[in-house]
């Protein structure tokens, strides 16, 4: 068998099996148990997101219907759709659901290596959230300040929720960034020191490799946004002036003097680019095993595909400033920036380039999974274009702060991860519940999702190069706008509502399969990585039974020349009748 | 046990650039420490970034502000009965810090030595070199806010910001420190108890690791706050 004894102490995780209900299922330190509380409570405040969208668009399409939001609450949804959509759904979602679920699981470890670190990393995630919708309920609601928070007008009186939404916001965000180290410490070492016998660095899924260094991106980068939380919560509680400067408001000279604005979208920034990649490289990683898993065949370029990852990673942290291109600076650093961010396009294009190759003359099935994968290929591409045009300074000028930003990021960091969450969530939700999905139904999903997604964004790249503000109440109806912007923008309202409809489709049958769905077997996709090759489905507590998996070839045997099955298991040591195919890691 | 054999022939060993890859992209464990020191360093290096961006945005901010910037050695100058000697207390607190540092080490060598009592007692005397430390501060905060009237918002002297960032940066590394200090009396009389008798005394080294960093921190805010 496959199982081979291991002895070795360090490895071997002392387990204490959960007795009762509530360490079984509440304050559990189970990997698996975490992931999905993570994922639980990303996917409720994913959901007041999307209502707070629906909101806007309501507002935005039908202006002398939806009289009853008023400008300030405008501010009020785009803000909080902005931060709860990057911050505590996708980053939560990826790194905490699909990070604590995936790593143990695809590295063959019992669990993460501080089990009580990762528990408390979901406590104070939830916290985190409770504090960020407390500001829902209080007198001046949320800040409406923007998602990027940008001061002086962030904490300046007149600003929306300037009472108290933007204290609830910046201590929601310091207490998230405490969770997130705390998880992602657990994350790093487990996948730098947990690995299973023969689980080489250059054997893991690609997903790991994702979530790997999109956990390093973290850790280096969310201690920017932290400073500039703290720096922010003290000019605005005790009255420092780090970011603000001497000011004339609502015809009163400000306390303030000599703060530097441009100081926090530096800070701001520094956090806020690796942040992109923290959602992205985990979605690259994911879809690439999707991608493999369901075309039968072997990742294109694994090597590359790991590198490039890296590269990524590593370049995300020098290409801060072409955020603030209109904030002014020395034309070097533009010419700096502009150069670092199109270089970024290089190992962004080989991964692209490699996807589709994956799928050139596979053996494809067009599984629920495997359709949001391929609709990833073209929301991501899409959205990557339009970024060498923003990525230029020239270019960018003209088009900052117009619809045209607002649909570029909303393809490349908006649909495009949300796409591969959607995949991944199908993919592994057999394993996850021990049940199928109704399939019909998620077929459905797909198509609404992704046709929808192109009704939705593409008139806005129209509607930016006719020069519409984004962040405005109302644009359809003002005079510096074309009329024909009002119609545009009702249809891109209809077709919002009616993705965000199709979502409760994914919810219904998310919960009806949970009771109703055909029994799952263990590796209903004939999957190579050690997830699929537990003992039980759902895994167990524990993952492995009695003794650890052994790996013995890379992650991607599909279809081997000479093999019997079309899939090779990682765990599977090689023999005549199981040839072992291209393996990076190991010397030839 | 065959199998075992296969892998172990899969992962031979390689010389030169080639083995330095390998081993480092080993099976199982990249580096050969503890999960918890592992840990540890990963949590330095971001803690590292923490530090840095508030000493990137205090630089930013002393560039910036259009108010003159005050003179360290003369704001946190003492005088016992003759003139005021500039930075006296600054250099017995970072006196006491570094001193703290040795006998951490000397505390992990016996350690690993399996000396309890000793082990223990050179943390404890650590930890009381760090709530040392903490005290001094708090007596430079006191002397600042209540005998000079320095605000975080304003001060007599000149920029608003140096209150500040003279505030934010020594409280959050005042914070690491008393954290330290906790930290360290726990694992000492965790020690002190035997529990680490078979787990192994790598957890005085990890809790070593941690101090010696916020050491570190501290010297650099000291260059580049109280001597610049």
């Amino acid at each position: 068998m496959a199982y081979v004894s291991i002895a070795d102490k360090d490895h071997e995780q002392h387990m204490h099996d959960p007795q009762s209900f509530i360490t079984k299922y509440i304050w559990s330190q189970d990997h698996k148990v975490i992931a999905i509380q993570y994922a639980l409570v990303a996917i409720f405040v994913g959901l007041i997101a999307m209502g707070l969208s629906v909101m806007m668009r309501l507002q935005l399409g039908f202006p002398e219907w939806a009289t009853f939001i008023t400008p300030e609450e405008y501010y009020q949804y785009v803000t909080m759709h902005g931060m709860i959509m990057v911050i505590y759904l996708l980053t939560a979602l990826f790194l905490g659901g699909f990070g604590n679920y995936l790593i143990p699981l695809q590295l063959g470890a019992r669990d993460m290596v501080f089990p009580y670190m990762n528990m408390l990393s979901f406590w104070v995630y939830l916290l985190s959230v409770i504090v960020l919708l407390i500001s829902f309920f209080i007198p001046d609601g949320p800040t409406g300040a923007g998602w990027t928070l940008y001061p002086p007008q962030a904490i300046s009186e007149g600003t929306p929720g300037d009472g108290g939404g933007i204290v609830f916001m910046l201590a929601s965000l310091s207490l998230f960034i405490v969770a997130f180290t705390m998880g992602g410490l657990n994350y790093v070492t487990t996948v730098l020191q947990a690995r299973t016998r023969g689980m080489t660095l250059m054997r893991m899924p690609l997903s790991i490799w994702g979530i790997f260094v999109a956990t390093i991106l973290g850790l280096l980068a969310f201690p920017a946004l932290l400073v500039a939380a703290i720096m922010m919560l003290l000019d605005r509680v005790i009255g420092t002036s780090f970011f603000m400067p001497a000011m004339l408001t609502l015809g009163e000279t400000s306390e303030f003097s000599g703060g530097s604005p441009i100081l926090f979208q530096h800070l701001f920034w520094f956090f806020g680019h690796p942040e992109v990649y923290i959602v992205a490289l985990p979605a690259f990683g994911m879809v690439s095993d999707v991608l493999a898993t369901h075309a039968r065949k072997n990742i294109f370029g694994y090597r590359m595909m790991v590198w490039a990852i890296v590269g990524i990673g590593a370049l995300s942290f020098v290409v801060w400033a072409h955020h603030m291109y209109v904030s002014g600076m020395n034309p070097y650093f533009g010419f700096f920036f502009a150069t670092t961010t199109l270089i970024i396009a290089v190992p962004t294009a080989l991964k692209v380039y490699n996807w589709v190759l994956t799928l050139w003359k596979g053996d494809l099935r067009l599984t629920v999974p495997m359709l949001f994968a391929i609709g990833f290929i073209f929301t991501f591409t899409h959205g990557g274009l339009t970024g060498l045009f923003l990525g230029n300074v020239t270019v960018d000028l003209p088009l900052s702060d117009t619809y045209f930003v607002v649909g570029h990021f909303h393809m490349v960091m908006g649909v495009s991860p949300v796409l591969v969450l959607f995949a991944a969530i199908y993919h592994w939700y057999p394993k996850i519940t021990g049940r199928m999905f109704n399939n019909t139904l998620g077929t459905i999903h797909f198509w609404f999702t992704l046709l929808g997604t192109y009704a939705i964004y593409l008139p806005m790249h129209y509607i930016g190069f006719l020069g519409v503000p984004r962040r405005y109440y109302a644009n359809g109806t003002m005079d510096i706008v074309d009329e024909s912007v009002q119609l545009q923008n009702a249809g891109m309202s209809v077709a919002a509502i009616i993705v965000a409809l199709t979502q409760l489709i994914f919810l219904f049958n998310m919960i009806w399969s949970l009771k109703y769905g055909k029994k799952a077997p263990g590796n209903p996709w004939g999957g190579t990585t050690l997830e699929w090759q537990t003992p039980q489905t759902p895994a167990a507590h524990g993952n492995w039974g009695e003794n650890l998996p052994e790996v013995h070839r890379w992650a991607y045997d599909f279809s081997v020349p000479g093999a019997e099955k079309d899939f090779t298991p990682q765990n599977e040591p090689a023999s005549d009748g199981v040839p072992v195919g291209r393996d990076h890691g190991v010397n030839h | 046990m065959s199998q075992d054999s296969t892998i172990s022939s899969e992962l031979s060993h390689a010389d030169g650039m080639k083995g330095f890859v390998k081993d480092w992209s080993s099976d199982k464990q990249t580096f050969h420490v503890p999960w918890g020191k592992a840990m540890m360093w990963i949590f330095l290096l971001s803690d590292t970034f923490i530090f840095t961006c508030f000493l990137t945005g205090y630089l930013n901010v002393r560039a910036s502000t259009r108010v003159e910037w005050p003179n360290p050695s003369e704001v946190f100058a003492l005088s016992f009965g003759g003139d005021p000697i500039p930075l006296i207390l600054i250099a017995i607190m970072t006196f006491i810090l570094i001193t703290s540092s040795g006998t951490m080490a000397m505390a992990v060598n016996m350690g690993y030595r399996k000396d309890r009592a000793k082990t223990a007692s050179l943390m404890l005397i650590t930890a009381a070199f760090g709530a040392m430390f903490v005290g001094m501060q708090a007596f430079e905060w006191t002397k600042l806010i209540i005998d000079e009237g320095v605000r975080p918002w304003s001060n007599p002297f000149g920029a608003p910001q140096f209150g500040a960032i003279f505030f934010m940066i020594t409280g959050f590394h005042g914070m690491h420190v008393s954290i330290g200090v906790i930290y360290l009396v726990v694992v000492a009389m965790k020690v002190l108890r035997g529990d680490y008798e078979k787990r192994g005394y790598e957890i005085v080294e990890i809790t070593g690791l941690y101090w010696h960093f916020v050491d570190l921190v501290w010297v650099f805010i000291f260059a580049f706050f109280y001597l610049w």
